[in-house]
């Protein structure tokens, strides 16, 4: 199979699962010793360490150089919750806890915090000899969420959210530029990777915006729930198109859609304020955290698509705040981008951000430096492909709508705004506006977070991690509280406009802030927010549909097609 | 040869009153299996790690204890759940089950209760360490005297 063959660097390529690299994080001596005995004798690669701090330090500094964490629960320095967490989200590895205490609610909480397993001390031998599944298994559902035509390449494409780039999607209009840096990407890309030296780069379909939308336009006739890669090969005549490569886009458009819809849902409980909502959306969000965090990759190139396609939120992104960069990690993946994907009004965004940030942001004129550090200085992306006129009209429309209006994102300074696609900016900073899950980003610089390049995919990434960053940055409440309202806001339009996303369909998969549990105090510090819409659904009610279907339309990126497509259908409803 | 059966002998009657007794349980046999050629003190490694963090831990519970101001259960709570999962690792079951009660008396902040238990915890550990200084001055005799360390199952 070809995973067995691929999807493993050299070194642990024929004996998989012997050479698994595993680190072991335990503040027991004497539990280290014996672990990295027993790993040992599984033929594993061990390293241990007895700090949750240094544990991190080590994977951040070789984001492929593990395959699995084992922690323990209890470690003076850091919970070991709370090192769960990070790990999913920084790198996405799978993570087992270990502990001496076996109480079910201990181990629930584990579960919820994303563990792939938990242990109970003392640990046997056999239990060590099969953690290599929970690698294996990882490997496996990433190939599916890919599940592209080359096997060889979507399992390199790992956890780095990668596999969206590798699918062929992309959003500009000039599809050989854009082709040539998803290229680049994809060397980039299987470079870092594990990836198997002997593969080789096989023609991938370019899901054109055209492409896309004959696509859509099938599955929408087909109905959505009736939908199948033949019917909708048929439907869409595409003569060089096969059966597999709509199987796979298909697959990715799904997750994207459940991915939107849930963080719809989410920002529509909080937006609601329903505090008797958020205990059980956390609960049941939690119960899906590590699903969640394998989602979010998915989410980063989708969201890094609807930057770079916002032309003009490439050229306004403001570094703001460098100084605030410090002590703070990327956390990429853990965004909710997809979510990003419905918020729009980035010029409303930026608007808003005028009014409530001031404290802190100054003229914000992207989403980015919204949620960037206060640093003013705007950022230019070499991204010229992507017409900046198409935006401008879809923004005006926009503010002019009354519910638009009175959102916290003011109208006319939106057109000239181009990092307004702050959707992808903005969800971060919705997720990380707790202070608590802010903390877990580590110290990055800030040119880490932002360097300018002219690859799209890499500054889309780049873009997540200087959003989360910037959440990270932005301590204080009133800047979350801020960039939570106009996330929120934009996401309530989205749902608003008539998204029918019920709640109840809000997957448990949310982002691990929502596991912790906290209601975002953010949400109701909305009522601080000069922007008093956001309590007022009629208000919301009156974002127009079809704004947000022109501003997909336009949008020559994945995201708005589908989102038009989710919005109009009411997929989920 | 009859030195060797001898000592082995004693070893192994030895080791098998440890487990009888409850000073031992399976996780001991288990490192045990676990030495071999790559570490041939592996078992007595990780002892020594155990009595330097049980010391250390028992250090931190008296003292957490001694405080007149006011004793900060959290903290010997959380001495003596370190405690349970070190005792964890080498088998050692009466310490461990000393542990459990003593998270009682923690989670009661009853400080009799838990200078009590600090109490048998310290005797439980002293015992321990004992018999495991002469189960290992067998095994090293044993050796001395050309012979192998029986595995006890």
């Amino acid at each position: 199979m070809v995973l067995a063959e691929s999807g493993f660097s050299s070194p642990r390529n024929d004996a998989f699962p012997a050479g698994l690299r595993v680190l072991v994080v335990d503040d027991d001596p004497t539990w280290l010793k014996i672990l990295e005995k027993m790993l040992k004798k599984c033929s594993y690669e061990v390293t241990t360490c007895c700090l949750a701090r240094e544990a991190l330090n080590l994977l951040r500094e070789r984001k492929d150089g593990y395959d699995i964490v084992i922690s323990d629960v209890n470690m003076p320095d850091m919970d070991g919750f709370k090192l769960l967490e990070h790990v999913g989200l920084e790198m996405d590895l799978p993570v087992i806890m270990m502990s001496v205490d076996g109480e079910t609610s201990r181990v629930m909480k584990g579960v919820q915090h994303g563990a792939c397993d938990y242990l109970l001390k003392p640990i046997r031998m056999k239990e060590l000899r099969n953690i290599w599944q929970h690698v294996f298994r990882k490997k496996i559902h990433e190939v599916r969420d890919i599940e592209s035509l080359e096997g060889f390449e979507s399992i390199q494409m790992t956890r780095s959210g990668y596999d969206l780039f590798d699918d062929g999607h992309f959003l500009s209009g000039d599809d050989t530029t854009s082709g040539r840096k998803r290229k680049d990407a994809d060397n980039k890309h299987d470079d870092r990777e594990l990836s198997d030296p002997s593969s080789t780069k096989k023609a991938r379909v370019v899901w054109t915006v055209d492409l896309h939308q004959k696509f859509v336009k099938a599955v929408n006739q087909i109905g959505f729930d009736k939908v199948g890669p033949k019917k909708i090969l048929d439907l869409m005549n595409v003569p060089w198109l096969t059966r597999e490569n709509i199987a796979s886009h298909l697959q990715k458009y799904r997750l994207y859609l459940s991915r939107l819809q849930k963080e719809s849902d989410i920002k529509n409980s909080f937006i609601g304020m329903k505090h008797s909502d958020l205990p059980s959306k956390d609960s049941t969000a939690s119960f899906g955290p590590h699903k969640a965090m394998n989602m979010i990759p998915d989410d980063v190139p989708n969201g890094t698509y609807s930057f770079s396609a916002s032309n003009s939120l490439a050229q306004n992104v403001d570094l703001k705040g460098q100084g605030d960069l410090k002590g703070i990690t990327s956390a990429p993946v853990a965004e909710p981008k997809g979510a990003l994907s419905i918020d729009i009004h980035d010029s409303h965004e930026a608007k808003s951000t005028q009014m409530s940030f001031d404290h802190s942001l100054g003229s914000v004129d992207s989403a980015v430096s919204f949620a960037s550090f206060n640093s003013t200085t705007p950022l230019q992306y070499p991204w010229t492909e992507i017409p900046e006129i198409q935006f401008k009209q879809e923004c005006e429309p926009l503010h002019l709508e009354n519910g638009f209006s009175q959102l916290p994102l003011p109208g006319p300074s939106m057109i000239e705004n181009e990092a307004n696609r702050s959707r992808i900016e903005v969800k971060p900073l919705l997720e990380e506006s707790r202070s608590n899950f802010v903390e877990h980003l580590g110290p990055v610089g800030a040119e880490d977070l932002f360097p300018i390049q002219s690859k799209s995919q890499s500054l889309n990434n780049q873009v997540f991690d200087l959003i989360s960053a910037t959440k990270s940055s932005m301590k204080t409440q009133d800047v979350g509280l801020n960039y939570l309202a106009d996330s929120e806001f934009a996401l309530r339009n989205l749902n608003a406009s008539g998204v029918g996303v019920p709640l109840a369909t809000l997957s448990e998969d949310l982002q691990i802030c929502w596991l912790q549990g906290d209601c975002y105090p953010m949400n109701y510090g909305l009522q601080d927010l000069e922007c008093s819409t956001y309590d007022n659904p009629a208000l919301m009610a009156e974002t127009p549909f079809h704004l947000y279907d022109v501003l997909r339309f336009d949008h020559e990126h994945l995201f708005d097609p589908t989102e038009y497509y989710a919005i109009d259908q009411g997929l989920f409803a | 040869m009859d030195v060797v059966n001898q000592l082995q002998r004693q070893f192994i009657d030895y080791s098998a009153s440890l487990h009888r007794e409850g000073f031992l349980d399976d996780q001991f046999t288990q490192l045990q299996k676990l030495q071999d050629d790559n570490s041939p003190d592996f078992v007595v490694e990780v002892a020594s790690l155990f009595f330097e963090d049980c010391e250390k831990l028992i250090n931190n519970m008296a003292r957490a204890l001694e405080q007149q101001q006011g004793v900060d259960f959290k903290q010997v709570d959380a001495s003596v759940h370190q405690l349970k999962g070190s005792s964890s690792s080498i088998g050692a079951m009466r310490v461990k089950d000393v542990c459990i009660a003593f998270r009682s008396f923690c989670e009661a902040q009853n400080r009799e209760g838990c200078l009590r238990c600090l109490q048998q915890v310290t005797h439980e550990y002293s015992l321990l360490k004992n018999k495991l200084q002469t189960l290992f001055r067998l095994q090293q005799q044993i050796l001395a005297a050309g012979g192998s360390i029986p595995v006890v199952e």
